[in-house]
């Protein structure tokens, strides 16, 4: 090894590229002067304390709000990287639709609750063209088999189903027609430890076997510690550090990251 | 002389925020180079800073100063300013690390827990499997466990997981941290084999080895760190004679 000659490993492009954003409402401070890059097959965790703007970050990003300031550059399929805030509504809701994943904390906010489970995986697929009725329902139940939900409850609308099975649900049918980037606020919250456990598995799996790219915003640090590549720690609605994952909650360096690092028991 | 790893003016200082800023130096300028082949023991009493060293060159503490440079497919990289999905990637392929203890990853198998660094790394999942029983039944862990998480397991069944699971990638340079511990002294002579097997191929070798047999089994120099100015490196007959 020569070691006058320093290199870097070549980057892949950004899918998402984000500088200088900033959320308000009214006086009170949402997101301030974020940015970061997230590449194809990255998992990005972002923590912090209740009220940091971590939803508000993730909203943003993912188009249902808008921000005061900054750019979003989205690297389009067709198109390369595009301004999404300049996007009309129906593309950013095409977008949204075809290479975007949203798992909200609440399943009810993302599933239809009056439809089948089957229905709710079939709908993406549908939305972007699939017209076999026999194919868009074999996809589904091999989905529902990977979310480990019994074949049985394929026709059953999930208002019948347990949270984490909800939840598991929101997760295939986002996952259905393996978009580049799944925005996640809290997919764990709300469920007991061993469903947890479960979904996290889960999730570990398929992020792994389909490369797709993740936000995951968490208040649990075990979540992002076995999901996560790289964390970034909010405050006040600022991004405060941010790096590799282990090393940031292994050797924090930022008062606030320490805190949070030392409140809980093991990670 | 082909350098594996040459580590260049590392400081280390941890600032303790929640305990009233205290400041707490634990090495400066440390110096070291591992060629193919070689094995390194870290050296010193309890609290010298062996640990915070070998994680600080898997990029797992970021020290204040210095540079990590490591051969990762033929190229030099500096480790403490890659980028995170560089780091990810060189500790893909490049360098292993086998901590002290196992973390556990929830309702995963052992063997698939042994099997997944060598699945992520390109190998054929039927191929890494194979090679994890391989490597679980050298280590003794009976076969009726391989398909059970190991979060039930025994210390020692735990930490032999996790040297499988370190040793299941031929990593050019591997890190181990007092990897034969808890173990008895069957195991021990397992992970010495392994050890010495890792450095015939090439493998560049840092480690920390309290248990005496062990390094003299396959360490081919001692580090000394702690206690000093500046750690400095000592060849293994004068640290050994100034131990005894
Ligand atoms: N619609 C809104 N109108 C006014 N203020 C809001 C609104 N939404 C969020 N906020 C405020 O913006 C700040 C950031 O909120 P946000 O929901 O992004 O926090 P968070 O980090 O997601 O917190 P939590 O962990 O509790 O979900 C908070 O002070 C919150 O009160
Ligand atoms: N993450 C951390 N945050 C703060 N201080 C730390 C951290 N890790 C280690 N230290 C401190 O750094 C010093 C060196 O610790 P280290 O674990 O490297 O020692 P060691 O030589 O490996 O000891 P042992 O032989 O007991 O394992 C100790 O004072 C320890 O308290
Ligand atoms: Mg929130
Ligand atoms: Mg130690």
């Amino acid at each position: 090894m020569t070691t006058n000659a320093i290199r870097k490993l070549t980057p892949k492009p950004p899918l998402l590229e984000v500088s200088g954003l900033c959320k308000s409402y009214g006086g009170q401070i949402g997101c301030r002067d974020v940015s970061f890059a997230i590449r194809p097959g990255e998992v990005l965790g972002i923590v912090g304390e209740s009220g940091s703007g971590k939803s508000t970050l993730l909203a943003c990003l993912s188009g249902r709000l808008a921000p005061d300031a900054g750019t979003i550059s989205y690297d389009m399929k067709d198109r390369g990287p595009v301004d999404i805030l300049t996007l009309s509504e129906p593309e950013r809701r095409r977008l949204a639709r075809t290479d975007w994943g949203i798992v909200h904390q609440n399943p009810r906010d993302g599933l239809r609750l009056d439809v089948s489970a089957g229905g709710n995986i079939g709908e993406r697929p549908m939305a972007i063209g699939a017209r076999h009725y026999g194919n868009i329902r074999a996809e589904a139940q091999d989905w529902l088999q990977k979310v480990e939900i019994d074949l049985a409850r394929t026709d059953h609308r999930p208002r019948t189903f347990s949270g984490g099975m909800q939840q598991r649900l929101q997760i295939a049918r986002n996952l259905v027609t393996r978009p580049r980037l799944v925005f996640m606020d809290e997919p764990t919250g709300g469920l007991d430890v061993s469903v947890q456990a479960r979904l996290l598995d889960l999730l570990r799996g398929l992020v792994r076997e389909l490369g797709i790219a993740v936000i995951i915003v968490t208040h649990d640090l075990a979540v992002v510690r076995l999901l996560a590549d790289r964390l970034m720690v909010m405050q006040r609605g600022r991004v405060i550090e941010q790096g590799l994952t282990d090393q940031v909650l292994d050797d924090p360096h930022h008062p606030y990251t320490q805190l949070l690092v030392s409140s809980v028991l093991q990670v | 002389m082909t350098i594996r790893l040459h580590a260049k003016g590392l400081t280390k200082t941890f600032t303790l925020h929640t305990q009233g800023g205290i400041v707490l130096p634990v090495f400066d300028n440390i110096d070291l180079t591992v060629s193919p082949g070689e094995c390194v023991c870290l050296h010193g009493p309890s609290g010298a800073g062996k640990s915070t060293l070998l994680r600080s060159l898997y990029a797992n503490y970021k020290p204040d100063e210095g540079q990590i440079l490591v051969e990762h497919m033929g190229e030099p990289l500096d480790l403490l300013a890659a980028e995170p999905w560089e780091v990810v990637e060189i500790r893909r392929s490049t360098i292993g690390y086998v901590s002290q203890f196992l973390r556990v990853i929830p309702r995963i198998g052992a063997r698939d827990v042994v099997a997944e660094p060598a699945i992520a790394n390109g190998m054929p999942a039927d191929e890494a499997v194979a090679k994890a029983q391989e490597l679980l039944s050298r280590l003794r862990i009976p076969e009726r466990l391989w398909s059970l998480a190991p979060a039930t397991f025994s210390g020692g069944e735990q930490q032999r997981v996790n040297i499988a699971r370190g040793f299941i990638v031929d990593y050019p340079v591997l890190l181990l941290d007092e990897p034969t511990a808890s173990l008895d002294a069957a195991n021990r002579a397992t992970v010495v084999d392994l050890i010495n097997e890792a450095k015939s191929r090439g493998g560049a070798i840092v480690g920390i080895f309290h248990d005496e047999e062990v390094r003299e089994a396959v360490a081919d120099r001692l580090f000394a760190i702690g206690n000093q100015p500046a750690a400095m490196a000592v060849p293994a007959a004068a640290v050994a004679e100034v131990c005894s």
